[in-house]
């Protein structure tokens, strides 16, 4: 009996430093791709800008379409929620102001986050996985091109600036839609709809926004690089760490977003 | 090539007093290396001259592709140094080892060509990220190495159109695109048809007599090992057996080396009680 306890407690504090292991490794990433971009030029092994300008054609050009469309849907969702709610208390018209504030601080942001962590961190992960697996992760190691800043260096700069590009065209695919919703419903004209968002929706929600949408690309880059490092055993391994990276970034979004509200909210 | 010429070469290697008195391209001392806390290698010592072909021969799990990752730098050994062209390779600085990986070449077992990337591209990559040459001279250095290969037509095909000794051959091309001083080749023929596999064993001997380049061939196929070795390291178990010319590996006494070179699979002695032990899973 004691000795199943002990196992168990063996267990957990084995799991415990193996996540521990992997905060770590990101950590080590983030700071090796921050010197590859800063010193790469002078050691003459530069990062380079054709590969994050090809990885930020896949990463956001390519996701227009589908954030477009999951943008306007959530957009008249909203309205839709928005005025059946506010119907209670006649206040209809006040639906302006809850979807400006939502979608610009959170849905845009949050929407955008998980639609990438979806689309491109599974497929950072599959990718180095199977480099890792065909060896062609050593091929560069034993060639003196050092891997973090051949593969992992570009994707963050892609990442780093598409996904805040990409929440803010959601956020007003988003706008769009439920503006589309409320002028249909409650008849209220494009031009009130545009006048009263511009009050509503401050410099600062913008950036609140915005803000959250980089540190979500950083996420999504660095759970989906450790989850295709982490890969052993074949093909059924590179699923099974696919798998595991978009559980993880989705995850880690979600409470990273709300850690960020709330501090956010404080000051 | 003819083989007249191979045969012939491969007689006066190891006698030759000049290429004996060249400073060694490779040298191991006592190699200890372990995964995780099982020691793999039990202290290696092992040393490949100027021009020298040696081949490191040996049976799944004996430790010769361990001893690979650790010549090529993947693997950290635990204790025991490794000198390449004269510099320890776990001793000196990330700048420094980048300079002397440019010296050296490595065609993987499966060939590890980049799937994103042309036949051409993964040729050229070296020369693109360690020199400033422009694209025209890459171009033409990349198209020179793929004649050396018989590859040439073939630029523009993705690896995954590539069939496995074009692979192989690929592989060849991009380790040797920087001319490198020493060249590595894990199972440079495994999975091929004879007839390939000897075209690559002729290209491996090619390439030394051409470039005079140092060699290391990790290999289970005795045939080629034969052919092409000046030198046969023969691994066992993480320990060397013997390190000799191929008519010495050959006429080996030891009974282990024999046991290899004739496909023999090693009689267990197992006792019934052991036996019994084994079946039922029970420790001791």
């Amino acid at each position: 009996m004691l000795a199943r306890v002990g196992d168990q407690m063996e267990r957990m504090g084995r799991a415990t430093a193996a996540g521990m292991a992997e905060f770590g490794l990101g950590a080590v990433l983030l700071a090796q791709c921050i010197y590859w971009v800063a010193v790469g030029h002078r050691r003459a092994q530069p990062v380079r800008l054709d590969a994050a300008f090809a990885r930020c054609m896949e990463v956001g050009i390519l996701a227009i379409p589908i954030v477009t469309l999951m943008a306007l849907t959530i957009g008249i969702m909203l309205a839709i929620q928005g005025i059946y709610s506010l119907r209670v208390f006649g206040a209809e018209e006040q639906v302006v102001l809850g979807v400006g504030m939502s979608v610009v601080r959170e849905f845009g942001p949050l929407i955008t986050g998980i639609l990438v962590a979806g689309r491109t961190g599974s497929s950072l992960a599959a990718r180095i996985g199977t480099m890792r697996i065909s060896q062609e992760i050593d091929a560069l190691s034993v060639m003196g091109i050092n891997p973090v800043r051949f593969i992992v260096a570009p994707a963050l700069i892609a990442m780093m600036i598409m996904v805040p590009t990409l929440t803010f065209w959601s956020s007003i695919v988003m706008l769009a839609g439920s503006g589309w919703y409320i002028s249909v419903d409650l008849g209220m004209s494009w031009a009130a709809y545009i006048e009263r968002l511009t009050e509503i929706i401050k410099f600062g929600d913008v950036l609140h926004g915005l803000g959250k949408s980089l540190l979500f690309g950083v996420l999504i880059t660095l759970v989906g690089v450790i989850n295709g490092t982490l890969v052993s055993g074949g093909a059924e391994g590179v699923g099974k760490m696919t798998t595991r990276s978009v559980v993880i970034s989705i995850c880690a979004i979600i409470v990273t977003d709300m850690v960020f509200a709330f501090i956010a909210t404080r000051s | 090539m003819s083989t007249i010429a191979i045969s012939e070469h491969r007689s006066n290697a190891p006698a030759d007093p000049e290429l004996m008195a060249a400073p060694p391209m490779i040298e191991v001392r006592d190699l200890i290396t372990h995964y995780g806390t099982r020691e793999i290698l039990h202290g290696i010592n092992l040393s490949v001259r100027q021009g020298e072909i040696m081949v490191i021969m040996g049976g799944s799990g004996s430790g010769k592709s361990t001893l690979l990752n650790a010549l090529l730098g993947l693997l950290r050994p635990t204790s025991g140094t490794i000198r390449l062209l004269g510099q320890d390779l776990n001793a000196i600085s990330d700048v420094e080892r980048t300079k002397l990986r440019q010296k050296m070449g490595v065609a993987f077992q499966g060939g590890a060509l980049f799937s994103s990337l042309n036949v051409l591209e993964n040729i050229m990559l070296p020369l693109r990220e360690h020199t400033k040459l422009d694209r025209n001279t890459m171009r033409i250095m990349a198209r020179m190495k793929m004649q050396v290969v018989s590859l040439s037509g073939f630029e523009n095909l993705m690896p995954a159109e590539l069939s496995g000794g074009m692979i192989k051959r690929a592989a060849l091309a991009r380790a040797i695109v920087m001319d490198p001083r020493i060249l590595f080749c894990d199972e440079p023929s495994a999975g091929l048809d004879p007839v390939v596999s000897s075209a690559i064993d002729e290209l491996i001997l090619n390439l030394r007599d051409a470039m005079g380049m140092s060699i290391v061939v990790v290999t289970h196929e005795l045939e080629s090992a034969f052919k092409i070795a000046d030198r046969i390291c023969v691994l066992d178990k993480g320990h060397i057996l013997t390190v000799g010319t191929v008519e010495e590996v050959r006429n080996s006494a030891n009974e282990r080396i024999q046991n290899l070179l004739n496909r023999r699979t090693e009689a267990e002695v197992l006792d019934p009680d052991e036996y019994l032990r084994r079946l039922t899973g029970m420790q001791q």
